[in-house]
């Protein structure tokens, strides 16, 4: 009896088409997206038909979260430094090499001043999960906020304040913030919104 | 695993002749690598830039007040944002005895945005009309926004003033951040040129209860105080 012979198919698949779409589509992201900030807490802002796009650098973001902690982001390291010596000086708080180079680090920052060094000397992850339930003091009878968006500015004239700020915050938390920009005249800033379409192009 | 493969001729070989070769790469760890790359990306990056709204803010200095008192009755708008998402307006001056000078309305489509467009028809026209004119190239970019600029500063607008009702102590019974934006919202879809976020008073909390009441409080006014 014969046989029946089965012909050994080879069973490789060319991937290298495969390989291109691939490339194409990493090629797309790295181009087109942003990394997301790591930021204390999570906000959901309102949505706005403002189309102004913020700018990448240069900005200092404000995060206003619903009970009306308040949290800064600065981009840029030296500024972080800068801002951090102002503050030590001002308020007569010294920090360490090693505290300063781990603040230098961190984007974002909302502790009050006298609590910062002990807070510094915590390890990254626990100063993570610990942030969120720090803020700093913006209120009249201890304003440091005031004092280190002030030092920001003096740091970086060319700084642009943003507010981000979530949708269910009280307006007094809002207008406190809003007030102690006042006061130390920065009276133009952004408020950081998602896109809704505008109406009337919708009808359209 | 890049398989060179040699295909014998069979012949035994025959001497100075190019033996032909197929080259296969194997792509699937390379496809792998960039698969996890583009997962890493997705998760860690966001497409979205976020918008912004820019706003200026008066100075603290005392001269603000005074130009409060400057714009004309006419043009003058005054929304109310009160408790609960709701939102009210009043035109001109307050008349704090007619419960009735203060309307209900809405942030919806019907709501501020309709009495805002009706009001500030002339210069909506306009910015329209140069819209247009940009759509069919007759303008480019930075004229488009000088001529809406200047557009937006047509006498006769209204002029927007937003009032924001602060929270209780429990930070209950009062305006939200979203009620603030959306309310800026309006300004920038019916091209209000002139509006500010300015401080509540007292009149218009009482005007906002005294128009829960239905006007039982207007009894109660001090005449005294009505006149100044």
């Amino acid at each position: 009896m014969a046989k029946v012979k089965v012909k050994r198919k080879s069973t490789l698949i060319d991937m290298t088409a495969m390989s291109d779409v691939t490339v194409l589509l990493l090629t797309f992201f790295m181009l087109t997206s942003t990394f997301v900030q790591k930021e204390p807490v999570q906000v959901s802002t309102p949505s706005s038909v403002s189309e102004i796009k913020i700018p990448e650098i240069n900005v200092l973001r404000i995060l206003v979260e619903p009970s009306g902690k308040i949290f800064i982001s600065l981009d840029k390291q030296e500024d972080r430094v800068n801002v951090l010596n102002a503050m030590s000086s001002m308020y007569g708080v010294s920090f360490t090499p090693e505290q300063i180079n781990k603040f230098r680090l961190a984007t974002s920052f909302g502790v009050p001043i006298k609590q910062m060094p002990g807070f510094l000397d915590l390890k990254s992850e626990i100063q993570d999960q610990t942030l969120k339930n720090y803020g700093i003091p913006c209120d009249s009878a201890n304003n440091e906020f005031k004092e280190w968006v002030r030092a920001a500015r003096k740091s970086n004239p060319d700084l642009k304040i943003a507010i981000k700020a979530d949708q269910a915050t009280p307006y007094d938390k809002i207008k406190t913030v809003m007030s102690s920009l006042q006061d130390i005249k920065e009276n133009r800033y952004n408020l950081l919104t998602s896109l809704k379409s505008l109406p009337a192009e919708e009808n359209q | 695993m890049a398989e060179v493969e040699v295909k014998d001729s069979g012949k035994g070989g025959k001497k100075g002749r190019q033996k032909k070769m197929k080259i296969h790469v194997d792509f699937t760890p390379m496809v792998d690598m960039n698969m996890l790359l583009i997962t890493f990306f997705m998760f860690c990056t966001t497409l979205s830039k976020p918008q912004t709204m820019e706003i200026s803010m008066p100075t603290n200095d005392k001269v603000t007040e005074e130009e409060q008192n400057k714009v004309r009755e006419s043009e003058a708008i005054t929304i109310l944002l009160g408790d609960n998402d709701r939102v009210f307006y009043y035109l001109g001056q307050p008349k704090y005895e007619d419960y009735t000078s203060l309307v209900e309305s809405s942030y919806g489509a019907d709501g501020l945005r309709a009495l805002l467009l009706e009001r500030n028809k002339t210069v909506v026209n306009k910015v329209k009309d140069l819209k247009e004119r940009k759509k069919r190239e007759e303008i480019d970019e930075v004229t488009y926004d000088s001529l809406v600029s200047e557009a937006k500063k047509t006498k006769g607008s209204p002029v927007v003033m937003i009032k924001a009702k602060l929270p209780d102590e429990n930070g209950h019974n009062g305006a939200s951040y979203r009620n603030l934006i959306d309310a800026l919202d309006e300004m920038i879809i019916c091209d209000i040129g002139r509006y500010a976020i300015v401080d509540i008073t007292e009149g218009d909390l009482f005007l906002m209860e005294n128009f829960e009441q239905k006007g039982a409080l207007s009894d109660q006014i001090d005449p005294n105080l009505v006149k100044n």
